[in-house]
């Protein structure tokens, strides 16, 4: 059920297995594998190298919990230091002053034209009118992209075509917007490199003219270990508020996220996620550490599963099977957990004992709703005692639920094996109870 | 500095080598002073060679492809001096990248426009967004313009904003025709006319930008194998060659592009720009190990002069630790 990633991992950590805590030596071990996926998402080696390290200190210690892989507890961890790390710094756009004014920078070919233009957009949205200053005085028909960028999500653009001077065009810019009541800036500058003294120097002086609130590195998300390099120099120069990691929709793991991250200690403000204007999305730190991992739809699977399934629940549940007395009342709580949970069919490898259950039922997303429906119909003492649902009742049923008497007779069935099967497997000692134990916040 | 003294004029070198000794520093202390006179291939030596290739984008796998072969070799001469040292990473990288056994290490890997047939030969480009296409059809366009072709250029990205634009002005500096329809126009019909007028007009060389497209976007994918057809209905043969643009600044991502962009387009060579910067592009090692296509040329800059060759010896050096260089 869970593709090849969840195997790789497990692969991986199969040195933890069968040990109850995790100890030095096999943590070492296994912790090869985190640094890999994370020197494969390209995130900058010394800070894979730190960041292991810190991995390695909080999951010393940390009890493994019992129905899950201490494989699985290692990719928690290891998932819930990078969101701490990215998250710290999180904040919105700062935008103060009349007008307010944002100044875009990086490297070339980014994304900064394109991001002034979804920028823009946003803002005209919150209220403010903005007005997009055409400072890239060196790209051909930079100030022509622009003007095609301002002019297809309606906002106005200040340009001087032919005009060399940056610093002037971003100065008579700022004034116009001012005299003409303008509520935010826009500022595009031409890409650069952080060794290009001439062009940083440019730079610093618009930023002296413009005097923006917010300063956003725009940073494309599949650079690889130059992106701290080049972010340590773009923040010395202009000490940026904030980061726009782009094209972010495309496959590239974005490890230069993190490493930015944890160099310049800059929050990621804005994320891009297509060429057209509307693709611009905040930043999830969670999301990031999913992706930097490698294995997202397993960590939040572990995640939404750990939110929808509350212990106590759980454990009534496990108590149930172990006297085998679970019923359909049981049963329909347990469907309602699973939805929660979003996607039926990967979520029911997540709970140990139904899954293996309810494999043979080939259940996709809409069986549920059957099921439901069914099992609703029934008086509470037919869900506690299906046997006594005899030919009448099935029919009474089958008219409430607006199923067939088929389908009644198939569910009762069904539930019939699952009993069985579940019974099976609590009396036949398996080391732990086929409950829905996941790995606990208490953890 | 071998290969960036070759890189660049003597302008720009000034503030650049301040930046690169600067960012490679920390590295390369360290590095040049485990060199010191002849030691053993140990543990800590190969931790730090590990870490020079995986800064530079080598990626972990083919880094450890590397030193374990290296580690290999190490058992019959245990000890080494620097420079034996150097050939020996030296061959083992190298072998990564040129594995055409007629051809020298030092040889460029430049590509000659074969004798014209009557037909235009014709080059398309292709690349994900942002990477320096159409600039470097610009540098290609001097570069063949200036050695006595006639060269053509087709205008087929039609969806960024200003693309053809852009395209026009370099056309223009460059001095050679292209070939436009408006925005948001039939992509391919824009190739099939540039490839029309070029026969009329006796070109010798046409080079087709395109959008840029990330290679998991399965539409635009298609859109390529589209434009790439097209083209044979005017010229059977063409697109002879298929170049895809990379930037020397990304990471390991770079090989998904490499790998995706080859499925639907047959790649025959790669362009590396942006390596005026830092980044070292180290990820082309594992894209030519693993789908055997060469390196064409490298972008240095944002003039149309700043095109260099490809010489595979030279980049390697570019990629391993300064102490190596200098005593080679
Ligand atoms: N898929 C995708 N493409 C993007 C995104 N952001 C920008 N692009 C594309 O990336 C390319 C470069 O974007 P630009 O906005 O021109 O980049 P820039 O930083 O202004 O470039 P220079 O001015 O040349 O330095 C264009 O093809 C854009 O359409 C994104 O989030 N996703
Ligand atoms: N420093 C440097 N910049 C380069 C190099 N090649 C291209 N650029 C710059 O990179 C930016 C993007 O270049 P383009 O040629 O527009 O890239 P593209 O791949 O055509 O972009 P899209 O068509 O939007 O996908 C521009 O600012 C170029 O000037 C290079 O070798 N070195
Ligand atoms: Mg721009
Ligand atoms: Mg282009």
């Amino acid at each position: 059920m869970f593709d090849h990633l969840q195997e790789r991992f497990e692969r991986a950590f199969k040195v933890l297995k069968g040990h109850g805590s995790i100890t030095e030596v096999n943590v070492g071990e296994t912790l090869k594998e985190v640094r890999k996926a994370l020197l494969d998402a390209d995130v900058d080696f010394k800070t894979a190298k730190e960041f292991v390290k810190k991995v390695k200190a909080e999951a010393l210690g940390r009890e493994v919990l019992t129905a899950i892989q201490p494989g699985q507890l290692l990719i928690k961890i290891t998932h819930e230091e990078l969101t701490k790390l990215m998250g710290q710094a999180a904040a919105p756009l700062e935008l103060k002053g009349q007008p307010a004014s944002i100044l875009l920078a990086g490297l070339q070919g980014a994304g900064k034209t394109t991001h002034a233009g979804k920028l823009a957009a946003r803002i005209a949205k919150s209220g403010r009118k903005p007005l997009l200053v055409a400072c890239d005085v060196h790209r051909p028909a930079a100030v022509d992209q622009l003007e095609v960028v301002g002019q297809s999500v309606g906002v106005d653009v200040y340009s001087e075509p032919g005009v060399k001077d940056a610093v002037g065009i971003a100065t008579r810019g700022m004034a116009k917007a001012k005299s003409e009541g303008y509520g935010a800036v826009i500022v595009d500058t031409a890409g650069r490199l952080a060794i290009d003294e001439v062009l940083m120097d440019e730079i610093s002086a618009v930023r002296k003219a413009v005097q923006p609130q917010e300063t956003l590195f725009v940073v494309d998300a599949m650079t690889g270990q130059d992106a701290v390099q080049t972010a340590k120099a773009f923040n010395e120069r202009l000490d940026f508020t904030g980061v726009v990691l782009t094209k972010l929709d495309g496959d590239a793991r974005g490890g230069a996220a993190l490493s930015i991250f944890s160099v310049v200690g800059k929050p990621i403000k804005f994320v891009g996620t297509g060429e057209k204007m509307d693709a611009l999305d905040v930043f999830h730190p969670e999301r990031m550490a999913d992706r930097i991992l490698g294995k997202g739809d397993v960590v939040s699977l572990v995640e939404r599963a750990q939110q929808a399934i509350d212990d106590q629940e759980a454990k009534r549940i496990e108590a149930k099977l172990r006297k085998n007395t679970f019923d359909l009342e049981d049963f329909l709580a347990q469907i309602q957990q699973i939805k929660k949970m979003g996607n039926v069919k990967d979520l029911l490898g997540m709970v140990p004992g139904m899954g293996k259950a309810l494999k043979g039922m080939d259940i996709d997303d809409n069986a549920f709703m059957g099921i439901e429906s069914i099992i609703r119909s029934m008086t509470p003492k037919e869900r506690a005692e299906p046997s006594i649902i005899n030919g009448s009742r099935r029919g009474r049923i089958a008219q409430g639920s607006g199923r067939s008497v088929e389908d009644v007779n198939r569910l009762l069935k069904q539930f019939q094996e699952m009993k069985k099967m579940m019974g099976s497997m609590a009396r036949g000692g398996m080391p732990k109870v086929p409950g829905m134990r996941m790995p606990g916040r208490r953890g | 500095m071998g290969f960036f003294n070759r890189l660049f004029g003597s302008e720009k070198k000034a503030s650049l080598d301040q930046g690169l000794a600067k960012s490679k520093q920390g590295v390369m202390e360290r590095i040049s002073r485990v060199f010191t006179g002849k030691r053993r291939i140990d543990d800590d030596l190969l931790e730090d060679l590990e870490e020079a290739l995986i800064l530079s984008d080598v990626g972990v796998d083919t880094t450890e492809a590397i030193l374990g072969r290296l580690r290999k070799r190490a058992t019959w001469e245990a000890f080494v001096d620097q420079s034996e040292l150097m050939t020996m990473l030296r061959e083992e990288v190298l072998g990564l990248i040129t594995k055409d056994e007629d051809r020298a290490w030092t040889d460029s890997t430049a590509y000659r426009v074969p004798p014209s047939d009557g037909q235009p030969h014709v080059i398309m480009i292709v690349g994900v967004n942002g990477v320096g296409k159409t600039t470097s059809i610009a540098k290609l366009a001097h570069r063949y313009k200036s050695s006595g072709l006639k060269v053509m250029l087709g205008a087929a990205d039609t969806f960024r904003a200003a693309a053809v634009d852009q395209l026009k002005v370099w056309g223009q500096r460059v001095g050679v025709e292209v070939v436009a329809q408006g925005m948001g126009s039939d992509p391919a019909a824009v190739a099939f006319d540039t490839l029309q007028s070029a026969v009329a007009q006796k070109a010798d060389l046409v080079l087709i930008d395109t959008a840029g497209r990330l290679h998991n976007k399965v539409n635009l994918m298609s859109e390529l194998g589209k434009i790439k057809r097209v083209m044979s209905k005017v010229v059977p043969e063409a697109p002879h060659e298929v170049w895809l643009v990379l930037d020397g600044s990304t990471g390991q991502n770079a090989l998904e592009q490499a790998k995706r962009f080859t499925e639907v387009t047959d790649v025959t060579g790669l362009v590396l720009t942006k390596l005026d910067g830092t980044a070292k592009g180290g990820v082309v090692l594992a894209i030519s190990d693993q789908l055997q296509v060469p390196v064409r040329f490298v972008g240095v800059g944002e003039q149309m002069g700043d095109l260099q060759e490809f010489h595979p010896m030279e980049f390697v050096d570019s990629l391993l630790p300064e102490s190596f260089e200098t005593n080679p």
